[in-house]
């Protein structure tokens, strides 16, 4: 068997839900090669041949690839997967962009989402956010599959020594241009990487509120997230959102603060290792999952917390 | 310009999802069923762009057995024009979907479609893409804004690490993420005007679509329990929980 995995970066780091798709990539076994597609992309190319259990790196660097524009991308993904009996991306918003246009163009299904590896065709991925796991058999020739990070551990990103090989561009159709980027400016680690994760709902007001949180965050070093309930009244950006259509989390620690538990959150955080709850509806569905609930006003208890660590 | 919706019938959002028994799928005996919520946010999108009149028409079209028809029916109360149900028993994986919105596409040429970015039972998160490919059109995913200029419509993602905007040369298609608008419910009288509207029902076959499964459901059970743990009287026990009990701090 072999497998391609499509890298995720910026053109000179690789992405870490990268490193958790390879994994899963092993769990499946057979020779993996790593697609790094970007323009003036060597050093993300460098990093990626040092990853652990990477046999070959194929580089594709072209103007085409800045942006990982899903019409490229899926032509060159279906191109190059021909040889393959899996295509792998990790699920995040651009892996789930390109590939299944990339699988239409193979003629075969993909299978989205998956969590653990049963065997080489044999995969269990959420459906209804959640709320049911699907054992699915692929009967494709190619297996063409999105993971979600959190269901694996991630590779070493050190100690690989992969060969590098250039791969020439697919013309570009000139359908579909980049325009621009609003991109979120933090200090604090980043939402699906972090081992804390403080999150406000809407219990939290409003968007200066979160002020509270971020203090916190900085005194643990950790990521700031949101209910759909709070992106939704505008307090906090879209990218910050946890849940069943925003990022899927599964840290050490995840402290929700005045948020209710609605499934479609849960969805996104009850991976975690260890779950705190403070709301002051102690009928809150979150306290359901939570591992440590204090029922309490959290504009009191916030401020406090900071204080005391 | 014409514009082509696709929406799909799906158990309510608002029903706690349960297993069967034997663990051979999700249990949808008598279960209330809605359209998609991703859906409605697309034929909201349409409308809206009908009442700036940017578009003409709007077609929308469903896929699935007899009872789709309640959800074109809805579709038709919020404001679009007339209905296409492809009428299939089977259910269909996202390939066969596409390759049937595909001959759709090919027989309705319109400009735009627009379509929910998944749907809340199989949360594949696949279709419109494939779509993509294979009408060779470009794609604007997870859009929370669409603006059309001419001959080219902007599209603003919600990626990952926040927005991006794509400028696609149209047709093109679009899939709808949640803060694209809100959608409207439908009046009275708009309820009673859609049954009135046009209604067409075909088959795979009349699209020339073999609709072929490749994928096989093993099993589907329930997801791990997390049980409630325990209630900490004050910030001091919740901090000392998490150094001495749960070591994360």
């Amino acid at each position: 068997m072999s497998i391609l995995v499509i890298a995720e970066h910026d053109n000179s780091a690789i992405n870490g839900a990268t490193l958790n798709t390879i994994s899963a990539a092993k769990a499946i076994g057979g020779d993996i090669d790593l697609l790094v597609a970007g323009e003036a992309c060597g050093a993300a190319a460098e990093a990626a041949a040092k990853i652990e259990g990477v046999t070959k790196v194929l580089v594709a660097d072209d103007a085409a690839y800045k942006y990982q524009l899903a019409e490229s991308m899926g032509d060159l993904v279906a191109e190059l997967g021909k040889g393959y009996s899996h295509i792998l991306a990790p699920a995040t918003t651009t892996g789930k962009d390109f590939l299944p246009r990339a699988a239409a163009l193979l003629d075969v299904n993909m299978v989205s989402e998956i969590v653990k590896v049963e065997s080489a065709d044999t995969f269990l991925r959420p459906i209804y956010a959640g709320n049911a796991i699907a054992t699915v058999q692929s009967n494709d020739a190619i297996k063409v599959i999105t993971v979600r990070a959190t269901g694996f551990d991630a590779v070493a990103s050190e100690g690989g020594s992969a060969s590098v090989e250039s791969v020439s561009a697919i013309a570009d159709k000139g359908v579909s241009t980049f325009v621009g980027e609003e991109l979120a400016k933090s200090d604090r680690p980043e939402l699906t990487a972090a081992s804390i994760v403080i999150s406000g709902g809407r219990g939290m007001q409003n968007g200066d509120n979160f002020e509270m949180l971020y203090k916190v965050a900085d005194k643990l070093g950790a990521a700031v997230g949101a209910s759909r309930a709070a992106v939704d009244a505008g307090f906090v950006p879209n990218d910050m959102q946890v849940g069943q259509t925003g990022k899927i989390v599964a840290p050490d620690l995840y402290v929700a603060v005045g948020i209710s538990g609605a499934i479609q959150h849960l969805a996104g955080m009850k991976d975690s290792k260890v779950i705190v709850a403070i709301n002051k509806d102690e009928e809150a569905p979150i306290f359901q999952v939570a591992d440590y609930g204090l029922v309490a006003d959290l504009f009191e208890a916030i401020p406090e917390l900071e204080s005391k660590l | 310009m014409k514009v082509l919706v696709a929406v799909k019938r799906v158990i309510d959002y608002n029903v706690k999802v349960r297993v069967k028994a034997d663990n051979s799928d999700v249990d949808l005996a008598n279960v209330k069923m809605a359209m998609n919520p991703f859906c409605e946010i697309a034929v909201e999108e349409a409308v809206r762009l009908k009442e700036k009149g940017v578009a003409t028409e709007i077609v929308v079209v469903s896929i699935g057995p007899k009872v789709a028809q309640e959800q074109i029916r809805t579709s038709l109360a919020l404001g679009a024009d007339r209905g296409i149900l492809v009428e299939t028993e089977e259910k269909l994986e996202s390939l066969s979907v596409a390759k049937i919105l595909k001959g759709i596409v090919d027989k309705e040429q319109p400009q735009l479609v627009i379509l929910g970015k998944q749907s809340i039972d199989n949360d594949n998160n696949q279709t419109g893409q494939m779509l993509g490919a294979l009408t060779g059109l470009p794609q604007g995913t997870f859009a929370s804004e669409v603006t059309v200029e001419g001959d080219k419509v902007n599209v603003t993602r919600e990626i990952d690490s926040g927005l991006r905007t794509v400028g696609l040369t149209l047709p093109a298609i679009v899939t709808s993420d949640l803060r694209l608008n809100e959608p409207r419910y439908a009046s009275l009288p708009n309820i009673m005007k859609a049954k009135r509207k046009p209604l067409e029902v075909v088959t795979p076959s009349d699209l020339g679509v073999e609709v072929k499964s490749t994928q096989t459901l093993v099993k589907v059970t329930p997801p791990a329990e997390r049980s409630a743990g325990i209630k900490v009287a004050s910030v001091d026990e919740l901090v000392e929980k998490l150094k001495n009990e749960a070591k994360v701090l």
